[in-house]
């Protein structure tokens, strides 16, 4: 009925994947985004620089929590190499809906907040992904 | 727009929707505009639009020091809008009246210019938890500087603000009260009389942020009595232009805020003797078509009526509490009775973040805001991180009010099933 809606965002949104906390996590990172005060945390555990077990938890709206919770899936398996390789037209592609200006900031978020993990504390050097 | 049946009483809301060009268009692909953010911004009728278009085609030049006719004719009509303004809040004289950017920068004119002159260490600012961040921020950074103490009156479960704490807070050691006449949350009309008498009493100064107030009902300075007023031409159908109100005697007793051109009487190598009121707290070429525009815009508000306006915006701020309390599981910040509020309704749906709600919204042509609305202390303490809301302005009638509480419906089937 609404394609920015549609019934996989909505699923994920509803019942995420990988939400809540990791006990032992190797990396983890927290980010929100100012225009609404939204707020995601990634947790990671590690085993030979590969991702094992992911955990995400925070507040926000369909559209980022969707895609967050579809990227925790992805991250799995994937090594952190992989993960600084990630850009904003995965996202997309991965979400494949339409999203205006305002919108994709929420739906980058998580991708921010997992990339400044695997970097470590130094932010990502590539801010491309901003827009 | 179908036949208007209510919320038309002291104004002719038809009539209105037709002064304003961007309502007669479409959007989405057919769907009439719903606009219901006039708190962040106001629309603009026809009259101030060509009132812009006219001074850029027929006497742009810059004003004051101009000998030939365009930069007199420019210099008259900015000079005239100031005098608008100044009927319009009913201060005593055109030099009260400082145009600068927008509230904020009328807030900080203050804070910089009287508040690093008169705030001492361990003095008190007070302020309330209804503020929007613009008159919460320059006063944490003045305080910082100062060491001096911020305190804020609360708000009670209404969302009123709690009027037992106005003599408890704002006592001897208090330099300055900082408040809003009308919050852009809660839409909480606030005791502001109260508090300014108050301040008055324990010897502080008041300034009020009426940025939401005077585009929404009526607001004289000299009755009021406050010191200082701060609000925003664009909220109020103008340009983006800001005004400052302040008492004479205080803005004499104040050094200038921007340096440069225009606020200056004479220039030496070492030092400078500043122009006098107004233009003394006008640094550099100020948006001079913006001014002129909101002196049309403060003209077709004088013409409706500030009385008018508010009981049009009472009715249907009424009606919407009314719809909206039907919204299953809705939220509704700040106090039920339209007396004691204005047109602005900040909501939640739990479950359905604001930013969903709002994008759906959108579809439908319907233009609501989501955040925090510059309000991150209030919104912190309704343990809420955003809100949706709707604002109503002169040009709104009750049809757009189901519209959008049918839509809020469809909003709660798309996350619900
Ligand atoms: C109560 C209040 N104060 C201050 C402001 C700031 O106005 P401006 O952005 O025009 O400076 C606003 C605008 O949203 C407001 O609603």
């Amino acid at each position: 009925m609404d394609d920015l809606y549609r019934e996989l965002i909505l699923d994920h949104y509803q019942h995420p994947h990988n939400h809540g906390e990791l006990e032992d996590a190797d990396i983890s990172f927290e980010d929100s985004n100012p225009l609404c005060g939204d707020k995601i945390r990634f947790e990671i555990k590690l085993k030979d620089n590969v991702v094992q077990e992911v955990r995400f938890n925070g507040k926000g709206c369909a559209i980022s929590q969707a895609s967050a919770s579809m990227l925790s899936d992805e991250l799995i398996g994937k090594s952190l190499d992989e993960i600084r390789k990630m850009n904003k037209q995965f996202i997309l592609d991965m979400l494949g809906i339409p999203l205006g200006p305002t919108r994709i900031k929420c739906a980058l978020l998580p991708l921010k907040v997992v990339k400044a993990a695997a970097y470590g504390l130094n932010a990502s050097p590539d801010e491309e992904d901003e827009e | 727009m179908p036949a208007l049946n209510l919320a038309t009483k002291g104004l002719n809301v038809a009539a209105i929707r037709e002064d304003f060009p961007i309502l007669q268009q479409t959007v989405n692909g057919g769907k009439p505009l719903v606009y219901l953010d006039s708190t962040a911004t106001s629309q603009k009728p026809g009259a101030v639009i060509a009132a812009l278009d006219e001074y850029y085609r027929k006497y742009n030049a810059n004003v004051h020091r101009g000998i030939y006719a365009l930069a007199e004719e420019a210099t008259a009509r900015y000079e005239a809008a100031r005098k608008q303004v100044q009927k319009f809040i009913g201060a005593k004289s055109f030099r009260e009246i400082i145009f600068t950017r927008n509230t904020t920068e009328s807030i900080n004119l203050v804070a910089y210019s009287w508040g690093r002159a008169n705030v001492q260490a361990g003095d008190e600012i007070v302020l309330t938890l209804l503020e929007h961040h613009s008159n919460i921020v320059p006063w944490q950074i003045l305080a910082k500087e100062k060491k001096a103490k911020l305190v804020y009156i609360e708000v009670d479960e209404q969302g009123l603000l709690r009027e037992d704490q106005i003599d408890r807070l704002i006592t001897d050691k208090t330099k300055l009260v900082a408040a809003t006449m009308m919050s852009n949350v809660t839409g909480t009309i606030t005791p502001i009389k109260r508090i300014i008498d108050r301040a008055h009493a324990v010897g502080a100064v008041c300034l009020v942020d009426a940025a939401q107030s005077a585009p929404h009902m009526p607001v004289n300075v000299q009755a009021l009595d406050c010191d200082f007023m701060a609000f925003s031409g664009h909220k109020m159908l103008g340009p983006f232009v800001g005004i400052l109100y302040g008492k004479r005697a205080l803005l004499e007793g104040m050094t200038p805020f921007i340096g440069g051109g225009e606020m200056i009487r004479e220039v030496f190598l070492e030092d400078f003797k500043a122009n006098e009121l107004p233009w003394k707290f006008e640094g550099g070429t100020p948006a001079i078509a913006e001014g002129i525009g909101l002196g049309v815009a403060v003209d077709y508000l004088t013409a409706l009526g500030m009385e008018n306006v508010r009981e049009h915006e009472r009715e249907l701020t009424g009606y919407a509490l009314s719809k909206l309390q039907a919204v299953e599981g809705i939220r509704i910040l700040g106090p039920l009775d339209r007396e004691l509020r204005g047109g602005i309704i900040s909501f939640d749906i739990p479950g359905i973040h604001p930013h969903d709600v709002a994008a759906i919204l959108d579809r439908e042509g319907i233009c609501v805001r989501a955040g925090h609305h510059c309000a991150m202390p209030l919104h912190e303490h309704y343990g809420l991180a955003a809100t949706s809301r709707a604002s109503f302005y002169i040009y709104n009638v009750p049809e757009e009010v189901d519209k959008l509480v049918e839509t809020l419906a469809k909003v709660r089937k798309i996350f619900n099933g």
